[in-house]
């Protein structure tokens, strides 16, 4: 079934789109307000910095940015050694790498996040002396791994076969053909999917806050005991995240564009 | 006592999941001679030039390649290949790399070669192959001409004591495929040892020591081009040549 023509106009389709959010929006604003609802967004700025005579001064919400930056560099520098090691495993040719790499990537994938973080902190986290900050590191860095090990086996894939008998036929071991030949061709198929990844994981590290990891998400979850501000908050917290995986996004496609050969 | 031969094929073999690519082929390639192999498609002649350099491995029969055996898991089959040059179909250059690049990076990264040294090499087989002036360009900024040529230079800053090509003219189009066959004539009258899997038959004519015509993974005529192309013996040789010089 086709949609009437009329809607397929570009100057009623825009405008369209535009009365029902301004009515989704209204009816929100006219929610709140008919709770009652204390906007205090004056009260938002100084929990992302201050100016003091001695400079700025980063608030509570960007510290927590901080660490949330942190944990997710740490987790995903951990999560691409770990996936590469189960590509290795897994295009190694050995029964049992192949085996071990098969029920590692089910087993990761058929757990939710949330109950392989429980088992990190509460399980694991007894039994081998894991702290917090190791546990939510550990869960984040294993959950996906797997989903970067699938990148590299793809991004690998994608190089023609051809390329490694060219590489073998000039007397190249598999280790040469895969340094100089390989590899550096499937970077740039790797780098859009490893992208996307990086986002999800910064986006994952909120789960975190479960286990009070002093991320962003628990830092705002702080403010809102202290203040109360739950709207506000929770807008300001999700705008800081989505800055950050915008800047990420773009960035890097930059540099693809930079690196991909015209 | 002559030099011993470059290849010797004895009885060899090849299954692909119950497909009998090769069947019990014997061949045997003297240093400086000129084979050129030809017959319909399907006819294991990739396979057979394949199995020289061990990207395909035999399964029935003996291989010696340069004095030693060559198989899939021979300990010494890196050395081997660098002593046999490929030139494939579909070029398999290194798209990444300058064409200069994909001249040294064999002289250099398997043959320890340091990097002046290499360019140099490298610069004189693209001479020989008649494009010094494209060294820095990538590979998808040359024609498929170019590229071919490219790759045959690659083949040979490995200084290999043999050439293998499979099809090297089949992937380009028509008006490119002179500057190829020019090159490989070249090369011919330098008296490299050549294996040539091809349908230029004019190429095999002029450069030819012993034609092999191969049919469902057999040997099933081998003689000198006169006779060849004069009195092919049997009736599927004729039937394949009337196909493709027919018309």
């Amino acid at each position: 079934m086709r949609a009437p023509r009329i809607l397929g106009q570009r100057v009623v389709a825009v405008a369209l789109y535009a009365a029902i959010m301004a009515a989704l929006m209204w009816s929100a604003y006219a929610g709140a307000q008919g709770m009652g609802y204390n906007w205090q967004w004056y009260r938002v700025p100084k929990y992302l910095g201050s100016l003091t005579e001695d400079g700025f001064q980063a608030g509570e919400i960007l510290t927590g940015l901080g660490v949330t930056i942190q944990l997710s560099l740490t987790a995903f520098a951990l999560g691409t050694v770990l996936g590469a090691g189960v590509t290795a495993l897994r295009l190694s040719g050995l029964v049992m790498g192949r085996a071990i790499s098969v029920v590692y990537l089910e087993l990761i994938r058929n757990i939710p996040l949330l109950v392989l973080l429980y088992l990190f902190y509460y399980v694991l986290g007894p039994i081998f002396d894991l702290g917090r900050w190791s546990a939510a590191i550990l869960t984040l860095a294993v959950f996906h791994s797997a989903l970067i090990s699938e990148i590299f086996r793809a991004g690998i894939a994608s190089v023609p076969r051809g390329q490694w008998e060219a590489a073998a036929a000039i007397g190249m071991s598999r280790a040469q053909a895969f340094a100089y030949i390989t590899l550096p061709q499937s970077v740039r198929f790797m780098l859009p999917p490893l992208t996307g990844e990086a986002v999800h994981l910064i986006k994952s590290s909120a789960i975190v806050s479960v286990i009070a990891v002093a991320e962003l998400t628990t830092v705002g979850r702080n403010i809102i005991s202290d203040t109360y501000m739950s709207f506000e908050i929770w807008f300001t917290v999700a705008a800081v995240y989505l800055a950050v995986t915008l800047v990420l996004s773009f960035g890097i496609s930059a540099l693809e564009r930079r690196i991909t050969p015209t | 006592m002559g030099e011993q031969p470059v290849i010797v094929a004895e009885h060899i073999g090849k299954h692909f999941n119950g497909f009998q690519a090769l069947d019990d082929v014997s061949l045997t390639v003297s240093r400086g001679e000129r084979v050129v192999v030809c017959g319909p498609s399907g006819s294991g002649k990739s396979t057979l030039i394949r199995c020289f350099n061990g990207l395909e491995a035999h399964d029935a029969g003996k291989l010696i390649v340069d004095g030693r055996a060559m198989a899939a898991d021979s300990p010494h089959i890196r050395q081997l290949r660098q002593d046999v040059g490929m030139v494939f179909q579909q070029f398999n250059l290194f798209p990444h790399l300058t064409v200069l690049e994909n001249l040294t990076i064999g002289p250099r990264r398997v043959r320890g070669m340091a990097r002046r040294e290499a360019e140099a090499l490298a610069r004189k087989y693209l001479e020989r192959v008649r494009i010094p002036e494209q060294e820095g360009k990538r590979p998808d900024q040359l024609s498929g001409g170019q590229q071919q040529r490219v790759a045959i230079a690659r083949a040979l800053c490995m200084e290999p004591r043999v050439m293998l090509f499979d099809e090297p003219t089949s992937a380009l189009d028509p008006e490119m495929i002179g500057e190829v066959l020019d090159v490989m004539v070249d090369l011919a009258q330098s008296g490299m040892t050549m294996v040539v899997v091809t349908h230029e038959m004019g190429f095999a004519r002029k450069v030819a020591d012993r034609m092999v015509f191969m049919e469902a993974g057999r040997i099933v005529e081998m003689s000198p081009p006169e006779e060849f192309f004069g009195h092919p013996r049997t009736e599927r040789a004729r039937v394949f040549l009337n196909q493709i010089l027919g018309h």
